[in-house]
């Protein structure tokens, strides 16, 4: 059957798009949506339900359809997408869900973005009111945003044949269309929903730019943006959805909206079905009948709910041989499928008929759209004449306009459009420009509301509240029954109102219901809250352009290029990308790793260490400031002279470490891990602007001017000396932790003797620009020396045989600079520091606290994973067992030619010597719990 | 044997046309200084030694011409300023602000950030897409100066022409910015 009319409708009836639903083929034309493709070739049946699967069809024209959900499958799998919002173009092929849809499996190909947008006025919707608020502001100068989620401006206007001032009301709407794009300084978008609004005039929006173009949508536009609008003033012009009656097998397919099945017929010059019962507490559903009776529809029966029918209305109808029943309700329909009967009866009690038909169009009256005032933390007013929550305040910058306050006349609605357009603009510091005509109506459909009716009274279990959860009459009465009085509860218990949809029709429906069933006034009841999103938003959308290369910035630093050339493999640490170790062919971690430490304990090795966090301090208070933030005293450092430094949280547990380099009277220079550099930073400023203002110090990060390069091994000496002709590299000349401006390779760099390995080691500095180039003039200059490039891995290997510690893998916020046997970098005699004061609490001092020690396997090829726990005993004693800690680092060892740990031990410090057990899958593994120094406890390796 | 220096976005040197959306060029191995100073007799007088008077009002940059060329001073905090010169001066420029007692500090950044000039039709919906705040004339006027997000790297922004900007960006998110120019510019024509 075909319920294409022969004319009317904003579609392109030349032109012929083929689709397919569930299977099978289709044909419609550009202008359709998929569910007004579906109505013309007389499908209603679109899905089933989620839980109980029982047939469901389109209830709605726009997004707040609760029931037609469907996946896309081509040209790009998409779930969950609402028949009735998505356009129709050439190749869909979609099938109806039951619910739930499928993710691609394949990366999605189109692009996302996202856009910054800056307003005077933002104006949401472009139905009566929108269109004339938005020129009213327009024409005061302001710059102004209008959004609409539909393809075309015009809102409710698109859905009837009305006539404004003796034009049809798509002339109008075009003339007000052209002269906002046509002015300075207005942006309109359309296919965008605002979909969240927060404080400080910020509002989210979603815009569908090439998503009905299907398949021949361009690849290099994005295919949905998300708009983040900033804006002074905003007026909500959002329209109203009209609501159903709840009675007994209200979901079958077939039963719809009565001024969504004239939005069919007007918009889309479709018609509904062949014989259509109407069902109505309020005028504008004779509208629809009179239209759809004119277009051929057989209506054979209006059933009013209230106890008389309205006279003129009442009259057009019997001309039309439309039987009007007033004081009379739907009590069931019949149907294995779409609807086939409905049951009247009048309302209260009496003897039910049976009328054939295919269609049956419900109006329940009408809820004012509003989830965004809501959002924007406006507070509701129940409206009793309405049976609907209104806006029930004024905001200071959001103003509604239209049928999202309630009132449905045409004319008063785009009265306050203009005066919301016009408040707006002044209170944007603009001044409106004469007054925008307002249009006349030559609508017969007169302005009034009718019954509050929440539900005809028939079997409840059958009676949906929320189409789209499957959720009943008898599940409010359940919770209601259960003591459950709140509607955000029962909203929980129920799930009336978490779908797709939010409850757009059911939402208010099911308040009704609970006010009746508690016998409270719904004055009293508080809405449920109304949050983001409004419309449902793909992640792909909001991901936008953070995805694939540009998911999170990767950095880099200067010497980057010569480590891919090299064949590094990477570490992530933040956002850095550290070179992790060099394989050589055949080589895998460990034995890149065994080779990369050898070549550096035997001879020369160096590392890219540019990614360390590096902060300048100048002033002269700038030592009495790092006397608070280490543990250690740094004040009495000498110029030239270096220290390594422990800083610890108010809770005296360790957060960083570094080194402290003094560069003159008031000025240093200090390092921080990679990962915390910004932390540090941050810390540092903390102190400095809301403790400790009075001093006379500035911080300044220089992580990324610097390029720093630690060469390290007996050989780096050599190296150094041969790269840095001018600089006295001796021992006597250049001692451990001191400093030095030189020249290496020819450009200015500052050495510092520092080592995080034990070896002979120089740290060499020079800007970021000079890094790739210094770098390749050590690697030509150790050449003769076997110079080995090693990354973090081997870093890490060479620290741990000393017991050197890593912030962060070694400690979790719970460990002190005691426990890591730095008591030694712990100053007795500072007054304070920070920290200071936790170390003298009871828990920091009990001698069972989670130490650091070295493990060494008793078995030395067994390598322990990292975080296994340590307990007391061989065999493994009934739960709970007593956990004494767990391994912090472990790693094969050259240098020692075995295996060995690093870990938290509790007691570990009076442990050293004893026997403990590691649960490795299911054995346990003996280790010897030793001091955390493995290698050159002596330290004779320092000086080379 | 003197190392030939490298800038952040050498890599990029030859890919940073992205016509017809806009055109961005490295300007590289700028001369760039930290100052921290908020006695405004010091800040006064630091002006004076470079030919520049140092911007007064927040978010905006000052240009000037002295002992050291043309010199920009852009305003960064209530306290702070970077100072942006011709390449190679950084060191006499540290000197002669050292020469000016205050209470404050110098530091030569010049490798920190790199600088990219950005130009053409389309460069404020280009940036419109990574950054929140309002660049329209009327709101971010030429001489405008503001720390910022782009996409997901932090930035320095000056409005430098109708339609020209001159960013600068940390030396390691250099080349992710490059990236993400040349993705943003795709919709507006370039060829990736």
């Amino acid at each position: 059957m075909n319920y294409r009319t022969p004319t009317g409708g904003a579609i392109d009836r030349n032109t012929v798009l083929r689709f397919t639903f569930n299977g099978q083929s289709y044909t419609g034309h550009p202008g359709d949506t998929l569910a007004s493709a579906l109505l013309a070739n007389g499908v209603h049946e679109v899905g089933s339900s989620v839980k109980l699967g029982r047939p469901r069809g389109i209830v709605a024209a726009g997004s707040e359809d609760p029931t037609s959900l469907v996946q896309i499958e081509a040209p790009f799998p998409e779930p969950m997408l609402l028949a009735t919002t998505v356009e129709l173009y050439d190749g869909l092929v979609a099938r109806g869900l039951a619910g739930q849809g499928r993710l691609a499996n394949e990366p999605d190909p189109a692009r996302y973005d996202a856009k910054h947008e800056h307003c005077d006025v933002l104006v949401v919707g472009a139905g009566p009111a929108g269109l004339v608020a938005a020129l009213t502001a327009a024409r005061s100068g302001a710059r102004v945003v209008l959004v609409d989620e539909q393809n075309q401006a015009g809102g409710a206007l698109l859905g009837v044949d009305e006539y404004l001032d003796d034009r049809p009301s798509a002339e109008w709407v075009a003339d007000v269309v052209a002269e906002l794009k046509s002015t300075p300084g207005v942006l309109v978008l359309e296919r965008t929903t605002a979909f969240g609004m927060y404080q400080d005039g910020f509002v989210l929006a979603l815009q569908k730019r090439t998503d009905h173009l299907g398949f021949a949508a361009p690849a290099s536009v994005a295919r949905q943006r998300v708009w983040r609008i900033r804006t002074r003033q905003t007026v909500l012009a959002t329209g109203a959805h009209e609501r159903p009656v709840v009675f007994a097998d209200n979901d079958r397919p077939g039963i719809m909206l009565a001024s969504s099945a004239r939005t069919f017929r007007h918009r889309y010059g479709v018609l509904p079905g062949s014989r259509a019962v109407v069902f109505t507490t309020n005028d504008s559903a004779y509208c629809a009948a009179i239209d759809l009776a004119e277009s051929g529809v057989d209506i054979p029966l209006i059933v009013d709910a209230r106890a008389s029918a309205p006279s003129r209305l009442a009259t057009e109808c019997a001309a039309r041989g439309i039987e009007v029943r007033a004081g009379h309700v739907v009590t069931g329909t019949e149907g294995s499928g779409r609807v086939t009967d409905v049951h009247v009866a009048p309302l209260g009690s009496g003897h039910a008929d049976t009328v054939v038909c295919d269609t049956l169009l419900v109006s329940g009256g009408w809820n004012p759209v509003v989830s965004l005032f809501s959002q924007a933390r406006g507070k509701l007013r129940y409206d009793s004449e309405l049976g609907a929550f209104v806006p029930g305040e004024e905001l200071e910058t959001v103003r509604v306009a239209g049928s999202a306050t309630g009132e449905l006349d045409l004319t008063a609605c785009a009265r306050q459009g203009r005066n919301a357009g016009a408040a707006a603009a002044i209170a944007a510091g603009f001044t409106p420009s004469g007054q925008v005509p307002l249009p006349t109506s030559d609508s017969r459909c007169t302005a009034r509301s009718g019954l509050v009716l929440w539900r005809v009274p028939g079997a409840e279990d059958s009676s949906f509240v929320d189409l789209q959860r499957d959720a009943t009459v008898s599940d409010v009465l359940r919770a209601t029954g259960a003591g459950l009085r709140s509607l955000e509860h029962i909203k929980r218990y129920t799930t009336i109102g978490t779908a797709h949809d939010q409850g757009k029709t059911s939402g208010m429906i099911a308040a009704g219901i609970v006010a009746e069933a508690l016998g409270v006034e719904l004055a009293d009841q508080r809405p449920t809250t109304f949050r983001p999103p409004y419309t449902s938003v793909s992640f792909a959308a909001l991901a936008g352009r953070d995805r694939g290369e540009l998911h999170d910035p990767v950095r880099v630093t200067a010497i980057h290029p010569w480590h891919v050339e090299h064949g590094a493999l990477f570490e992530d640490v933040g956002q850095w990308k550290r070179p992790w170790y060099y394989p050589q062919p055949g080589e895998d971690l460990h034995a890149a790793v065994l080779r990369e430490c050898q070549a550096t304990r035997e001879s020369v090795g160096m590392m890219d260490g540019s990614t360390l966090g590096k902060i300048d301090l100048q002033g002269s208070d700038a030592g009495k400031f790092l006397d608070m933030l280490y543990t250690n005293m740094m004040s009495t450092l000498k110029v030239g002279k270096i220290r390594y430094g422990v800083m610890c949280g108010v809770d005296g547990m360790v957060i960083d470490d570094g080194t402290v380099i003094r560069v003159g009277e008031e000025r240093y220079l200090v390092t921080t891990t990679t990962g915390n550099a910004a932390k540090i930073l941050d810390w540092m400023e903390e102190w400095l602007q809301t403790e400790w203002p009075h001093l006379d110090v500035h911080c300044t990060s220089v992580t990324e001017h610097w390029a720093t390069i630690p060469l390290v091994g007996p050989r780096s000496r050599d190296v150094l000396a041969a790269v840095a002709p001018s600089l006295d590299v001796s021992n006597e000349a250049f001692e451990f932790m001191t400093w030095h401006d030189t020249e290496v390779a020819g450009v200015p760099a500052r050495v510092c003797r520092i080592s995080f390995s034990g070896e002979l080691a120089y740290e060499i500095n020079v800007t970021a620009w000079h890094g790739l180039a210094v770098w390749e003039a050590l690697m030509a200059a150790g050449a003769v020396y076997g110079i080995t490039p090693y990354g973090t891995e081997t870093m890490h290997v060479l620290r741990a045989e000393k017991g050197y510690p890593i912030i962060g893998q070694e400690t979790d916020a719970t460990v002190t600079p005691q426990d890591l046997g730095m008591s030694w970098a712990v100053s007795k005699k500072k007054p304070d520091f920070i920290g200071k004061r936790s170390f003298a609490r009871a828990e920091n001092n009990r001698t069972d606290r989670k130490q650091l020690v070295g493990l060494l396997p008793v078995d030395p090829s067994v390598l322990l994973p990292e975080g296994s726990q340590i307990v007391e005993t061989d065999r493994l004693p009934e739960p709970p067992v007593r956990m004494l800690g767990h391994v912090t680092s472990s790693y094969p060892s050259a240098a020692l030619g075995r295996t060995f740990a690093l870990a938290l031990v509790r007691s570990g410090h009076e442990r050293i010597g004893e026997t403990l057990y590691v649960p490795v899958d299911d054995s346990l593994v003996p280790v010897t719990v030793t001091d955390s120094v493995l290698y050159d406890k002596e330290g004779a390796r320092r000086d080379g | 044997m003197t190392a030939d220096p490298t800038s952040p976005l050498a890599a990029w040197t030859d890919r940073l046309t992205f016509a017809p959306a806009l055109i961005a060029s490295e300007r590289p191995f700028l001369s760039q200084l930290t100052v921290r100073v908020s006695d405004p007799d010091a800040v006064a007088a630091l002006g004076s030694a470079l030919g520049v008077v140092f911007p007064s009002v927040p978010c905006t940059f000052t240009t000037g011409s002295g002992p050291f060329g043309a010199v920009e001073v852009l305003w960064l905090g209530p306290d702070e300023f970077l100072v942006v010169a011709a390449p190679d001066l950084q060191l006499p420029i540290e000197d002669a602000l050292r020469a000016v007692p205050f209470k404050g500090s110098v530091v030569d950044t010049s490798a920190q950030r790199t600088t990219l000039v950005l130009e053409g039709s389309h460069v404020r919906d280009v940036l419109a897409h990574g950054c929140s705040v309002d660049l329209h004339p009327s709101s971010a006027p030429v001489g405008t100066c503001v720390q910022t997000l782009l996409a997901r790297t932090g930035i320095i922004l000056q409005v430098t022409g109708p339609d020209r900007f001159t960013i600068l960006v940390r030396s390691s998110f250099a080349q992710y910015l490059a990236a993400w120019l040349s993705d943003a510019c795709v919709e507006y024509g370039a060829v990736p």
